[in-house]
């Protein structure tokens, strides 16, 4: 009997080295970008006060990439350990993306970091700014291959469960690489990114300005984040409104948990806060049709009709499918060998219901609803601070070219005060797409009860805490040393 | 030949003439040391470990079956 405990532990523990890997992943990504532009502002120019500028917020990327560097391999230490029966069940579908994000993060990064460090007086102008910009492009690719990874446990496609391995086998190479979700999420997490990089170069500028130091290198840096971090934060709206239909189409459930929608309908409203909601809003964001059915909560566990007239199961019959699933596939790996013959006939029975495999675990039908209130809340943080930060990096920008953003304190504290918000608002994003597909591990065919190894509740519980311990004090030493960096100041001459 | 000793030696000074640089590379080596040296060692036994294909695929698809009714 798998404990409860067992699961809650190894969640959270997987949750929180999740959630520490993304502090700094979206700074890495986004300050790639700002200081890639920044050097090619030298590059164009020839203006050592860009190529000073440059190297400041090199400097920067370098202490959170050096800190943030091999936090994500904890990941694949837990898929191992306490992830064992999905690590075996999802078979190369994350064998192969995780394996080409392995050996390009090792030798593009390794490359090319090394070039954007070391090699400002050893290669040419223009080798250096290639492998700046090919430093942030092989950080994006990287995340790319881990995206397909996580896209596929959102929306599985271009594999064969083969019951005889108890494995997952690719047989569509293209359609696991370019699944919708994945290439959605990819650019939704990335583009995000750039929204970080700028917002922790506005904050860290305005943070010169008020010590009223390094005005111009900040009214500089000020200008390059906020047009990079408008575009991003542009981008992130637009694959964000793409993430929602497919969430509409693939997981029903979590957009309903998301809007805490009991029950749907056509012409759904969009709930801003609980009790203020926009009419037609939801059934426009999830399926651009303003008369398009929206199932709510209910109607996803009592089974219901679309727009299109597609019937979809009731939790119940979903449930007896997969425990059909479930049966045919113990009968089969019992006979496989002693009866071939009776045991193609159960196979049958497998293949027509595995679909449904997952749900034979479901012992409840309300198992298959998430934490409401958690997605909600964390669903309107995202969006709430995403809208908030937009605004912000306008108005920076907007009196950035009016000149007057070095006289105005409250902007300027504002910004620096946003630094932390960029975060939460990434976070509440990662909560809305990882607890709201919940209780799946792979959605429908394996839940996290299914997924997990049979570990001693202790043992998950003392790693649980390790892991607060250690990632806590690396991140405590990377904002030292990242503080002694910005109090040091970049080495421009202000003067010029 | 040459060209590996080029590569080598752009390393070794790039090192060798890092100031701030190297307090992170003793937070990275830390880092690695903690990851593989106590936490992979004494924390983390991958449970499939050790087994051929075959055991393991007997091993999970067992894991499977025994929860059905769970």
């Amino acid at each position: 009997m798998i404990d409860s405990a067992l699961i809650g532990w190894s969640r959270a523990q997987f949750a929180l080295t999740a959630a520490y890997h993304w502090i700094f992943v979206p700074l890495t990504l986004g300050l790639a970008v700002i200081m890639a532009v920044m050097e090619t502002i030298y590059f164009v120019r020839k203006d050592e006060f860009w190529k000073k500028t440059a190297q400041f917020w090199m400097k920067l990327f370098g202490i959170n990439f050096a800190v943030g560097i091999a936090t994500g391999l904890i990941l694949e230490f837990e898929f191992g350990t306490n992830w064992s029966n999905y690590s075996w069940f999802v078979g190369d579908i994350f064998g192969a993306p995780l394996a080409i994000e392995g050996i390009l993060a090792f030798f593009m990064e390794a490359t090319f970091v090394a070039v954007m460090f070391f090699g400002w007086n050893k290669v040419s102008r223009g080798f250096h700014l290639a492998s700046t910009w090919l430093t942030g492009i092989g950080a994006a690719i990287s995340a790319f291959w881990i995206l397909v990874a996580n896209g596929w446990m959102q929306h599985p496609v271009g594999m064969e469960f083969n019951p005889d391995t108890v494995r997952n086998e690719m047989v569509d190479f293209w359609a696991v690489a370019l699944n919708p979700v994945a290439i959605v999420k990819f650019f939704h997490s990335v583009l995000s990114g750039w929204m970080t990089g700028a917002i922790f170069t506005i904050g860290v500028a305005c943070w010169y300005l008020l010590r009223g130091r390094e005005t111009k290198f900040a009214l500089a840096s000020i200008k390059v984040a906020s047009i990079v971090g408008i575009v991003g934060t542009l981008a992130v709206m637009f694959t964000g409104d793409k993430s929602g239909v497919h969430i509409a189409e693939y997981q029903p459930m979590k957009l309903a948990a998301a809007e805490g929608l009991e029950d749907g309908g056509e012409r759904a409203p969009f709930s801003i806060v609980p009790g203020i909601e926009v009419p037609g809003m939801l059934s426009i964001l999830a399926t651009h049709d303003i008369d398009g059915y929206v199932p709510g909560i209910n109607d996803i566990l009592d089974g219901y009709t679309d727009s299109e007239g597609v019937r979809h199961l009731s939790a119940e019959e979903k449930i007896y499918k997969g425990k059909t699933a479930l049966k045919a596939f113990r009968v089969y790996r019992k006979i496989k060998d002693s009866a071939p013959n009776a045991a193609a006939e159960v196979k049958k029975v497998f293949d027509e219901n595995k679909e449904y495999f997952g749900y034979g675990y479901i012992q409840d039908r309300e198992d298959l609803v998430p934490p409401v209130p958690l997605i909600y809340w964390s669903f309107r943080v995202m969006v709430g601070l995403g809208s908030f930060l937009l605004l912000l990096m306008c108005v920076v920008l907007f009196f950035s070219w009016k000149g007057r953003v070095k006289d105005m304190k409250w902007l300027q504290w504002v910004a620096l005060l946003s630094i932390p918000l960029v975060y939460l608002a990434g976070q509440a994003g990662w909560i809305v797409a990882e607890v709201g597909r919940q209780p799946w591990a792979i959605q429908d065919l394996l839940p996290v009860s299914a997924a997990i190894s049979n570990l001693s509740v202790g043992a998950v519980k003392t790693t649980f805490f390790i892991f607060v311990a250690v990632f806590t004090a690396f991140l405590a030493i990377e904002l030292s040393i990242m503080f002694k960096a910005i109090k040091k100041g970049p080495e421009v001459e202000e003067n010029r | 030949m040459n060209r590996i000793r080029t590569i080598f030696n752009f390393y070794i000074e790039g090192f060798r003439n890092m100031t701030w640089g190297r307090p992170l590379w003793i937070v990275i080596f830390l880092k690695l040391f903690i990851l593989f040296f106590v936490l992979r060692l004494f924390f983390f036994k991958p449970v499939l470990s050790g087994k051929t294909e075959s055991e393991k695929s007997d091993f999970v698809g067992g894991s499977l079956v025994e929860r059905i009714d769970e």
